[in-house]
C-alpha cells in the first residue's frame, strides 16, 4: 500500500493543488484532498499537509478561523498520536493559531508583502523533515508572504533553541522573525511550521533563479524516515 | 447588550504598522507624537446576562491571540449617561 498523505483545503487556501503534486510525485501516490468543513479525517493517514494561501480570507488574523474549523479539531487529535503535519505559510500560521506550535506570526517588520527565494540554514537534522540534511547546509527555497514575522517571547525562543527545535533559519532575514527563525519543530518533532515553500521547490526549472530541488529534499527525508520505521 | 473588546499588542511587541504610522505623522509635521500602537475594536451585540466569564472565554479562544495580544472587555450599556 502506498504512502498515504492528506492535503487540507480551507476556503482561500491557494497551494492545496502544488503541494498536492508535490507529495504524489515524492510518494508515488495521489494525496487525499481534505475539505476544511470534514470533522473527521480519512482512515490511517501517513502524513496531514496544510498548505499556503488566505484561509477565510486572513479575518481576524491570519489562521486563526482556519484553526477553529471542524477539520483541525481532527488534525491536533491525529498529531497528538504522532501523525507528522507540515504546515507551511499560511499552514504555518494555522499551526500556532491552534497551539500545536508556540508562538505567532505577526506582520513582517518592513511591512511589506515578501515574494523571493530565500536561503535557509538547517538547524536541525534530527527530525523525520531535516534527517537527510547536513547542520548548517544551506536551502534554497521561496517565500511569500506577508504575515511571516515569528514572534515568541524570549523564554519560549530559549526553550526551542535548548531542545532543538528550530528547524530552520533565514541566512538574511526575510521579515524580521525573532532569531532568524523560518520553521519551528513540535517537542516530538513530527509537526513541522515554517514560512517558505518547500513545495515550490521539486523540480529544476529552465531559469536558473526559479526552480530547485531542496524542497523536494524535505519531502524525500519524510518519506524515507517513515518508511524506514 | 452591547460590548466593546479592545484588543491590542502587549507591551514589548514590536508594532510595524503603529511604528509606520508614527512615521508617517512625522512626515505630516505633526510634533509631539511620542508612540503609535495599532490594536483592533471588536464590537459584539450579544444576549442579556452573558457573562464576564463567558466574554472571557470568547476573548481567549478567538478574538485574541494571547501570545501576541491583551484584550480589555467594555460593557457598553453600564455606561450610565450624564444627568
Amino acid at each position: 500500500m502506498g504512502f498515504k498523505a492528506g492535503v487540507i483545503t480551507f476556503p482561500g487556501s491557494n497551494c492545496d493543488r502544488d503541494m498536492a503534486v508535490a507529495l504524489e510525485s515524492v510518494t508515488g501516490t495521489p494525496a487525499l484532498r481534505i475539505w476544511h468543513g470534514d470533522a473527521e479525517l480519512p482512515e490511517g493517514l501517513d502524513f496531514i499537509a496544510l498548505p499556503g494561501g488566505f484561509s477565510y480570507g486572513d479575518y481576524l488574523r491570519s489562521g486563526a478561523m482556519a484553526a477553529r474549523s471542524p477539520i483541525l479539531k481532527a488534525v491536533v487529535k491525529a498529531a497528538e498520536r504522532g501523525v507528522p503535519v507540515l504546515g507551511v505559510c499560511n499552514g504555518f500560521q494555522v499551526l500556532t493559531e491552534s497551539g500545536l506550535l508556540p508562538g505567532a506570526l505577526m506582520r513582517n517588520a518592513g511591512q511589506t508583502f515578501v515574494c523571493r527565494t530565500a536561503e535557509l540554514e538547517v538547524a536541525n537534522t534530527s527530525s523525520i523533515y531535516t534527517s537527510g540534511f547536513v547542520q548548517g547546509q544551506v536551502l534554497r527555497i521561496p517565500v511569500a508572504h506577508h504575515d511571516g514575522n515569528y514572534f515568541a517571547d524570549e523564554a519560549t525562543l530559549d526553550r526551542l533553541e535548548g531542545e532543538g527545535r528550530v528547524a530552520f533559519r533565514y541566512k538574511d532575514n526575510v521579515n524580521g522573525s525573532r532569531r532568524d527563525i523560518a520553521g519551528v519543530l513540535s517537542a516530538n518533532g513530527r509537526v513541522l511550521g515554517m514560512m517558505p515553500h518547500p513545495e515550490r521547490a521539486i523540480e529544476p526549472a529552465a531559469h536558473p533563479s526559479l526552480g530547485g530541488e531542496d524542497g523536494r529534499a524535505l519531502f524525500e527525508n519524510v518519506v524515507k524516515s517513515l518508511v524506514a520505521a | 447588550m452591547k460590548v466593546r473588546i479592545l484588543v491590542r499588542l502587549k507591551p514589548g511587541v514590536l508594532d510595524p504598522q503603529g511604528r509606520a504610522v508614527h512615521h508617517s505623522l512625522d512626515g505630516l509635521g505633526f510634533e509631539g507624537v511620542n508612540d503609535v500602537r495599532i490594536g483592533r475594536m471588536i464590537e459584539m451585540d450579544v444576549a442579556e446576562g452573558t457573562s464576564d466569564e463567558t466574554l472571557t472565554k470568547m476573548c481567549e479562544q478567538l478574538l485574541a491571540n494571547m501570545v501576541i495580544e491583551d484584550y480589555a472587555i467594555e460593557r457598553l450599556d453600564d455606561q450610565r449617561e450624564p444627568a
